[in-house]
């Protein structure tokens, strides 16, 4: 958006369209080498909402700011700096993945969950929410709830995130159930398909998952700076994520909005009518 | 014996011999997946949610003629990290492994050096969690070793499901005082009804069934 046009409310009676003018350096038809070549994630800040992340891993770190949602069960949570560290190996596992996609980027991580998962859907609620607070350009969520009763805060997160302009990258539920917030159309939902390619995207015509990365089978980091190999949604995510990172290290200007349709575009299954 | 102990009587034999039945079939399921993983052995837990324990339902190979019904803790080891983060884990070395629970292994007998892991999965609920120990790389399938345990997994959790829902229902029909319960009355009830009430009775608990299963 120019940033001379007038602030827009609920319409745009009584403007020109010239005045609305918006500039845009994306060019004609955008290919890989335009869209992330040469990125390394430099300049991005991602943020991994998950168990936390092992920051002395060879293979993850450095992690630049380490948080967990904390309070009393029922009480008022807040989120506090905490000593870098997984609570079960899950972050970790994300983390790499996108370190290994983009290895310049400042990680950053929040933890909602708890050994064994344990967490509820207040704790995620909150850590999100700070989380677009803090403006990361990207934010991995390789988690869900499937009690609807925190659909309504989670898609408003959701929405808020889209417009402030913090890409959240959401893993779909491994069984074909509804949970959030892969759900909303605000976030890009990730499934994973089954070919061993880290490069390989497809974008999904028939949504609401919107597309699908190399989930099946991947190396991941593991706890006490090992590896192991896991399948699942979860580890398909931060292969999106870490292809947002590159796409806002090489584009800062792009909107969650822009980086999406980026990714449509660089999906290898979209071709071009000719 | 009056028609309700019929009744129930009838009831807990068809759910017996469907339980026999879906035992057998977790058994081949289990004898399946380790012969095709070459594997030291194969097995499947239930998870007992009130216990906070995973139950070895079907075992083949190391440790099959003790295993079965033994419990440990649903919070320990791969089995434990696969039922809560409900994704399938491979784990090539587990003597470097954090997460690996070697002193549970031990109390099996068998200590593997590899594990692949799966959790089984019944609409949104993991209701268990199928191993494989010491896999060697399978010549017979293209799909990678995720993918087919994935399948196997899916397998054995219909058959975990139908166990799990028929016991649930033995308990409901036969408690352990004896008296037919509740359930069982009014089975009885609607058996009795004739067709156009019966219908009406039907539909009633179709319509409890759907309002209870949306309340979960």
């Amino acid at each position: 958006m120019n940033p001379s046009s007038p602030s827009l409310t609920w319409n745009a009676l009584g403007l020109n369209p010239a005045e609305l003018a918006v500039v845009a350096d994306w060019p004609g038809p955008a290919d890989a080498g335009w869209a992330w070549g040469g990125a390394t994630g430099r300049g991005v800040r991602v943020c991994v909402v998950d168990s936390g992340i092992e920051g002395d891993h060879p293979d993850v770190g450095p992690v630049q700011g380490s948080y967990a949602v904390t309070g009393p069960a029922g009480g008022e949570l807040e989120v506090v700096p905490v000593a870098a560290g997984d609570a079960c190996g899950h972050g970790t596992a994300c983390a790499g993945v996108i370190r290994a996609l983009a290895p310049e980027c400042e990680l950053y991580s929040v933890r909602v969950l708890g050994e064994r998962y344990s967490s509820t859907g207040d704790m995620f609620i909150a850590g999100l929410r700070w989380a677009v607070a803090q403006k990361f350009d990207v934010v991995n969520l390789s988690l869900s709830t499937t009690r609807q009763k925190f659909a309504e805060a989670l898609h408003a997160v959701a929405d808020e995130a889209y417009f402030a302009g913090t890409v959240l990258v959401a893993a779909a539920h491994n069984t074909p159930v509804e949970s959030f917030p892969w759900r909303f159309a605000s976030v890009v939902s990730v499934g994973s398909h089954a070919a061993r390619d880290p490069g390989l995207v497809l974008y999904n015509p028939t949504p609401p998952v919107e597309f699908f990365a190399y989930g099946t089978d991947v190396d991941v980091a593991w706890p006490g700076g090992q590896r192991s190999r896991i399948t699942g949604n979860s580890f398909a995510a931060p292969h999106v994520a870490g292809y947002c990172a590159l796409a806002r290290s090489k584009h800062p200007g792009l909107t969650p909005f822009q980086v999406k349709s980026l990714l449509y575009l660089m999906s290898d299954n979209v071709k071009g009518s000719s | 014996m009056n028609d309700n102990g019929n009744l129930v009587a009838a009831a807990a034999a068809f759910l017996g011999e469907a339980e026999h039945e879906h035992k057998e079939l977790l058994a081949s399921v289990v004898t399946v997946a380790r012969a095709l993983f070459g594997a030291a052995a194969a097995s499947v837990f239930l998870l007992d949610d009130q216990a906070g324990e995973l139950v070895f339902e079907a075992v083949s190979g190391a440790g099959e003629d003790h295993l079965v019904g033994e419990r440990f803790p649903a919070s320990r080891g791969i089995a434990g990290w696969v039922l809560g983060a409900q994704e399938p884990l491979i784990v090539s070395d587990l003597s470097t492994n954090p997460v690996f629970a070697r002193d549970l292994a031990e109390t099996t007998g068998y200590v593997p050096q590899s594990l692949m892991a799966a959790p089984l999965q019944r609409r949104d609920a993991t209701i268990g969690v199928m191993e494989v120990l010491d896999p060697v790389p399978s010549a017979v399938s293209p799909l990678g070793a995720a993918e087919l345990l994935t399948l196997f997994a899916g397998q054995a959790a219909i058959a975990l499901g139908v166990i799990q829902r028929n016991r649930t229902a033995y308990r409901m029909l036969a408690p352990d005082d004896g008296e037919p319960s509740e359930l069982a009355q009014m089975a009885r009830l609607l058996n009795e009804l004739g067709a156009d009430r019966r219908a009406a009775g039907v539909n009633l608990l179709d319509s409890l069934h759907r309002l209870l299963s949306s309340a979960r």
